[in-house]
């Protein structure tokens, strides 16, 4: 009896253990900075299965707590299920009304071993985060990769983004950027992005967070310039057989 | 040879509505050697007896390092002190190795004071027969609680547990008002002299007792005792048999402190009106 | 054609170099501040040493993540050391922790590569140099990581250190100043750099002696 109700669902109780080996629907780059006043984050809002864009909604950049953003590229239901993880995390936190609470500092500190032990069991969370914050009046901003791999940067760039992004970022970017500065910015990055990076869609959202808290844009769409005369021919001047 | 009928396991109740072997426990923590504690907004010193089991014997420690940010004072079973400060360390370590910041004292309290309260609803356990005094740093800043063998725990600005912590915690209560903006000295000099209440007209040495601070850029640690003598010294409160700071008043708290620490050490049953639970 | 599908593999290599030289009455240990991905670079400013106790400092390069495990694990097992004995541990005891606690791990390892420096308990310089599962070996001077084929052999040719074989055992610590040990290293990493991709961006140089422990910096080429 058991065994035919378990035949009915997806996964019975004696099927082997199924791990994610490799990605369904995946979001791009998340590029983030450090500016004066806290930390901007920008992703677009494109969800990949395979090379079909699939979905053109995600939401890949989040809040968590009073003090986080958390943006990922990767699987988007990894994504989300980590989410819940962190809602529930900051729930408990928030539990203990006692004026403590997890900064990104500490949550950057927890995700990395969330990720790392994930790949100690051969089954990763298939995702790249960004997490950036402030509090106390210190900025914050980090990485984690699916397998454990951890840094802090005054920017940071997921995917494609760390390919053609971050010399961009390297070149421009300084201490004392202002708001508007560092929004052109990210927008510049995006927009090379979008050009280059196949999975991109023109659909974006950035998000800022100070110390007054955290505010995520509506998704707009970026300028963009494609008459150039190699896109309009682009086999001008490489002419192959057919 | 029993007291009562209720009181041989920990789960039964009495008709009154008390657990005798959980206020047993209570009693407990009044046998060991005094131990106090008072906080600044910056500050917590802890302070304790040491009282040496024979003449050819040293004493048991009393105070504990759990981290950093983090110590403990315990008066009663040390040998149970022991354990749940090993408890509280570990607890420390998981929780900077997952988040690489500081446990919050109070949350550590809670923890610890679920411990034991699980021990009072377990027939096959006992309740720890110590009483803790927390001392320690958050981001809200210095705190200082009182953990006991009941599963209660209460936040201080300054408190005393032990044997004769009666005249300590009436210094204390004398004095308590100004503790908030006192200096760290002023702080260990409270400290001393609430320790000195308790010694009943024994001489204040550094060799009887033991001094530890945490506070804002200072980890937890326990003052050596060349440390403390010279600050005995230098307050000049080493006190004798009818110190010169007792004023009259006092002297008189001090001999109904002392019955009452009698009293206990004989087990003789405590207030009907009060549970020692709620203390 | 069959698909081509993302796979995944639980290690990485981040790279970096490690150097450490012991003295008579100092250790100098040094490591670049590069953590890279392939052909990125993912930081320029990543420190591969940390201070395990007053006077033992680790060195590391290979999968970050796990160093950073391994970091942890031993600043944790440190702790609950200081709380049992109320000391710092010695650099030697530190030593043979590190190489328990590598091989702990046989059968899934730390992909780390570690030098540790420090005093020990005569205050003489030590080094001791490991592989990934634990195997160690107090030495005078030894490099790891990705710059250390072309670092060691030049370490061997100018501090000339004493045969191991040699009977009764020579010492193994380096003949040289601190300063002269500390423009060496800085030379070893500036010649590292140039051939070696994964090290480069800054070179972190830490001194242990008799006064305490001091750091210094030196930029490397950022290409």
């Amino acid at each position: 009896m058991e065994s035919i109700q378990a035949k009915q669902g997806l996964v019975g109780p004696n099927d082997p253990i199924q791990r994610t080996q490799l990605p369904y629907v995946t979001g791009t780059s998340v590029v983030a900075l450090k500016y004066k006043d806290g930390i901007l984050m920008a992703a677009d809002m494109g969800g990949s299965y395979g090379s079909t864009i699939r979905y053109k909604s995600v939401e890949r950049i989040k809040p968590i707590g009073k003090h986080s953003l958390l943006g990922a590229s990767g699987e988007i239901s990894d994504f989300q299920e980590l989410l819940r993880n962190l809602d529930e995390l900051i729930l408990y936190d928030n539990m203990w009304d006692d004026g403590n609470s997890l900064g990104p500092k500490e949550l950057h500190s927890y995700l990395t071993r969330v990720m790392y032990n994930r790949r100690n069991k051969f089954d990763p969370l298939w995702n790249s985060l960004v997490l950036g914050g402030v509090k106390n009046g210190q900025k914050y901003l980090g990485m984690v990769s699916m397998i454990g791999v951890n840094f802090e940067d005054s920017h940071v760039a997921t995917g494609f983004g760390n390919h053609l992004a971050r010399p961009i970022l390297r070149d421009e970017w300084h201490e004392n950027l202002s708001y508007e500065d560092g929004v052109k910015l990210l927008e510049k990055c995006m927009r090379v992005l979008l050009y280059r990076d196949r999975s991109a869609v023109n659909k974006l959202q950035i998000a800022k967070i100070t110390e007054e808290g955290t505010t995520i844009s509506q998704p707009y769409a970026l300028k963009t310039f494609w008459g150039f005369t190699a896109f309009q021919n682009p086999t001008a001047g490489a002419e192959g057989s057919w | 040879m029993f007291r009562n009928q209720y009181d041989t396991d920990v789960t039964t109740w009495s008709p009154a509505g008390r657990l005798f072997q959980v206020e047993y426990a209570m009693e407990a923590v009044k046998q060991g050697s005094a131990a106090i504690g008072l906080r600044s907004k910056t500050h917590v010193v802890l302070g304790c007896v040491n009282k040496a089991n024979s003449e050819l014997s040293s004493h048991q420690k009393k105070i504990f390092k759990v981290d950093d940010h983090i110590g403990v004072a315990i008066a009663g079973l040390t040998a149970d002190g022991r354990v749940l400060s090993r408890y509280m360390r570990s607890e420390c370590i998981n929780y900077s190795y997952t988040y690489e910041s500081p446990l919050p004292v109070g949350r550590l309290v809670v923890q610890l004071a679920d411990k034991a309260q699980v021990c009072t609803q377990r027939s096959w356990k006992r309740p720890y027969g110590v009483g803790l005094l927390v001392a320690g740093l958050d981001e809200k800043g210095a705190h200082l609680y009182y953990n006991c063998p009941s599963g209660n725990y209460f936040e201080y600005q300054a408190f005393a547990i032990g044997s004769r912590s009666q005249a300590a915690k009436t210094y204390l209560e004398r004095r308590f008002e100004n503790f908030s903006e006192s200096t760290r000295e002023d702080l260990i000099k409270d400290a001393l002299m609430a320790i000195r209440e308790t010694l009943q007209g024994e001489t204040l040495k550094s060799s009887i007792c033991t001094v530890a601070v945490v506070g804002a850029g200072e980890p937890f640690h326990i003052l050596d005792q060349e440390t403390v003598q010279k600050l005995i010294d230098s307050f000049d409160i080493a006190g004798t048999e009818e110190g010169p700071a007792a004023a009259p008043d006092s002297a008189a708290e001090g001999g109904s402190a002392a019955e009452g620490g009698a009293a206990s050490e004989q087990g003789a049953p405590a207030d009907e009106g009060v549970a020692p639970m709620d203390i | 054609m069959t698909k081509q599908h993302p796979a995944w593999s639980p290690y990485d290599n981040n790279g970096g170099t490690c150097v450490a030289i012991a003295g008579a009455d100092y250790c100098v240990t040094a490591a670049d501040t590069r953590m890279s991905t392939g052909y990125s670079i993912l930081s320029r400013d990543y420190s591969k040493i940390i201070k395990l106790a007053d006077k033992c400092v680790m060195a590391s390069s290979g999968f970050q993540a796990d160093v950073k495990a391994l970091q942890k694990l031993l600043a944790a097992r440190h702790l609950i050391y200081q709380h049992q004995h109320n000391k710092q541990m010695s650099c030697p005891a530190m030593g043979q922790l590190l190489s328990n606690t590598l091989y702990y791990k046989r059968f899934f390892p730390y992909y780390s590569f570690n030098v540790l420096g420090g005093l020990d308990n005569e205050g003489k310089g030590c080094v001791y140099t490991y592989d990934a599962v634990g195997s160690y070996e107090r030495v005078g001077y030894s490099s790891q990581g990705s710059g250390s084929t072309l670092i060691m052999p030049f370490l061997d040719n100018q501090l000339k250190s004493p045969s191991p074989l040699l009977l009764p055992a020579q010492d193994a610590v380096t003949p040289l100043s601190e300063a002269e040990a500390v423009d060496l290293v800085k030379t070893c990493f500036a010649s590292a750099t140039e051939r070696d991709i994964y090290t480069g961006d800054k070179l972190e140089i830490v001194v242990l002696n008799k006064d305490g422990i001091h750091r210094e910096y030196m930029e490397l080429r950022k290409d």
